[in-house]
């Protein structure tokens, strides 16, 4: 996989993840020209565009769409379910997942992904595996921030 | 003790700090959700970025003062401003040292916004050594995703290591990891063959996935590693393959009735590349592959997945006439699938299949010619492409009646590309002139326009060197326009026609066995 795109219907980008080289300019072109195709795609079509000598495997799910786009000779029909599977993970974490969820918890939804795919390879099977790694980490944020606000505290209280 | 007393010293400086700078406080302690709503508030793309400028400049005051509170914070802000398109060259500071920062937090952000905002071409150091395995985890994923050539050299040892990580979560990281090492610099493949073929013995099956992708790679990018896993590891695979297809029912792992869709097409995959030009490997997995390709469940995409992987691995390992037949009537089923995504992998599936037995993709014509009339329009122009390629001359004349009986309900955007193709067809495996003509006046008659001008030109020199038919194309041509008058290059080429050999139109001269007379006043 050589990126992962999540676009609103109006065309906003909710998430971009880079797993090949592209500069920041080749990036915003990339959005624009596939924002424009798949987007005017009537919902009866496939979910596979062919473009610049790529596949694009898009579906959508609600008001957004998960793209990711893969060489020609990758297997479509696994990436529909790798988007499934990232899409089932995000439901499971934050409770029916929204679009709104994903914008106000934008850094959360990455280190999701990050679970999922590293250097655009499939890391993970098992939805209960990743769920509970992400958890471990957030209660170790939990944690520290435990930490770092008693020790405030007793800063504050010493100072006062 | 004395940690404390720095840090009341850096809060009473900050507080002072504070006390000047009065307004700037609520800026500068906005929370990430305050500043989204804010943003997201805005009516017009001015406000948007007056927003923006507010914050990166509390940001940048934030950045200045060494403020380490808010390192943390300021980062999360920065990556969601990159998000909407501005620049944040002067984050990137910011990114090293959280990451340089020893609590997780600090790590899990700063590395986050390393592999946001940074690209491939940045050297940063990383702490891969770290006994924490989510610290371990949050430096391999970001080597993984953004690893340069030197990097990928210095750091390779330590990465081969961690595949023996005692943490499964490590090990599988660590894989995919090499993968992004040894394609970056091919060379250092051989330090991994023997931690890869390990991977393949494990349980776990995010470490599996992960250490057969591994493999796969390797093969690719190294001769003798395909070698090496060919003679060492394809019984061992096949093994696990039947064990993964006849596991029990496991809720972790289950997608549409199927355990682990994802680890047995990753397994397909590497036994195609191992069974590739060489017999005995391909023997070896021929009774797997026959029971993938017979016993899964075929009603769900992720059985489907399968079947399509399970299907290009047949054609490209090494010939047993059983089992390509076998995958191309997979193919054909497919084609008559409803779900248009199906239908459209079978198609492009098809015409990788016709290089290797085209006798069986014939079979199937039927079921293609429909696909050229499908709904969808991508499937619409393979069906075409793959029709094309089933061309010869047994069946040139009933394909290309077809098409050109399509060719008149056809939708507008498809009248190019199929005018196109029937030209190509017809100019290719003519077996006589005459019906060559027949062929082409047809098509000018429904989509003349959309004929190119070499196609009509080469006509007309066929028409000319074709003495014995002039007749009856002057003929034809007349009639034909009478009905077909709008079609420009039609009356084009009639006019040509009815110039030269007019006076055999009127006098019907030259008539050939399955004319009509016709009657004609100059």
């Amino acid at each position: 996989i050589h990126f992962v795109l999540l676009i609103s219907r109006q065309g906003k980008v909710r998430l971009t993840k880079w797993y090949s080289p592209y500069s920041q300019k080749e990036r915003t072109k990339v959005i624009r020209e596939l924002s424009g195709l798949i987007l005017t795609r009537g919902p009866k079509l496939c979910n596979f565009v062919e473009w610049r000598g790529f596949k694009v495997v898009y579906k959508r799910y609600a008001s957004l769409y998960f793209c990711m786009c893969i060489d020609q000779d990758d297997n479509e029909l696994e990436v529909l379910e790798i988007i499934h599977h990232f899409v089932e993970i995000l439901d499971r974490y934050f409770g029916s997942v929204c679009e709104l969820d994903l914008i106000f918890n934008f850094h959360k939804a990455y280190y999701i992904l990050d679970e999922l795919l590293i250097a655009g390879e499939l890391q993970e099977s098992s939805k209960k595996t990743v769920a509970r790694l992400i958890a471990a980490q957030d209660s170790l944020v939990e944690a520290a921030k435990e930490q770092a606000s008693s020790l405030s505290t007793m800063i504050s209280q010493a100072t006062k | 003790m004395g940690s404390l007393y720095l840090a009341l010293l850096r809060l009473g400086c900050s507080r002072f700090v504070w006390a000047i700078q009065g307004d700037r406080l609520s800026e500068l302690f906005t929370t990430l959700g305050d500043m989204i709503r804010a943003i997201r508030a805005c009516k017009t793309a001015a406000e948007e970025r007056a927003v923006v400028r507010k914050e990166c400049a509390a940001i940048r005051a934030s950045v200045g003062e060494n403020d380490q509170d808010y390192r943390h914070r300021n980062l999360a802000k920065l990556m969601f401003i990159h998000m909407l398109g501005y620049p944040t060259h002067f984050g990137q500071m910011e990114c090293l040292k959280l990451i340089a920062s020893p609590g997780f937090p600090e790590k899990r952000m700063g590395y986050l916004g390393l592999m946001l905002l940074l690209d491939e071409r940045q050297e940063v150091l990383i702490d891969l050594n770290h006994t924490n395995q989510y610290i371990v985890g949050l430096a391999l994923c970001a080597l993984g995703n953004i690893c340069s050539a030197e990097m990928a050299r210095d750091l390779a040892p330590e990465v081969e290591q961690l595949l023996q990580f005692r943490d499964p979560n490590v090990r599988k990281k660590a894989a995919l990891c090499s993968i992004r090492i040894v394609k970056k610099v091919p060379d250092l493949a051989e330090i991994f063959l023997n931690p890869a073929a390990a991977l393949l013995k494990e349980k776990h099956h995010g470490v599996l996935l992960t250490g057969v992708q591994l493999c796969t790679d390797l093969c690719k990018v190294s001769a003798e590693a395909l070698e090496y896993f060919r003679k060492k590891c394809t019984e061992g695979l096949v093994k696990l393959l039947k064990d993964v297809v006849n596991s029990p029912y496991a809720p972790e792992y289950d997608v549409s009735g199927i355990t682990d869709p994802f680890l047995h097409i990753r397994l397909l995959r590497l036994l195609h590349v191992l069974g590739q030009g060489d017999a005995d490997a391909s023997d070896c997995m021929n009774d797997i592959l026959a029971q993938v390709a017979t016993k899964t469940e075929s009603n769900k995409n992720a059985g489907n997945a399968i079947l399509y992987e399970c299907v290009a691995t047949i054609m490209s390992i090494e010939d047993n006439g059983g089992l390509r037949v076998l995958a191309i009537n997979i193919l054909g089923r497919f084609l008559s699938n409803r779900d248009n995504n199906i239908r459209y992998v079978a198609l492009n599936m098809l015409i990788k299949a016709i290089t290797v037995d085209t006798q069986a993709v014939q079979r199937h014509r039927a079921t293609i010619l429909e696909c050229v009339k499908d709904m969808d329009a991508s499937i619409r122009k393979r069906a075409l492409e793959l029709v094309y390629l089933l061309v010869n001359e047994s069946n040139v004349k009933p394909l290309t009646k077809e098409l050109i009986d399509y060719l008149q309900v056809s939708e507008q955007e498809f009248k190019g590309d199929l005018t196109a193709k029937i030209c190509s067809i017809v100019e290719k495996f003519s077996p006589e002139k005459i019906w060559y003509i027949d062929q082409m006046l047809k098509v000018l008659s429904e989509a003349g326009n959309y004929v190119k001008d070499e196609v009509w030109h080469a006509l007309i020199v066929l028409i000319s060197n074709a003495s014995n038919l002039h007749g009856y194309a002057v003929r034809l041509l007349y009639k034909a326009v009478q009905t077909a008058g709008e079609q420009e290059t039609l009356v084009r080429v009639a006019v040509w026609c009815i110039g030269e050999y007019g006076e055999m139109l009127v006098n019907n001269v030259g008539m050939l066995d399955v004319e009509e007379p016709m009657t004609v006043s100059s």
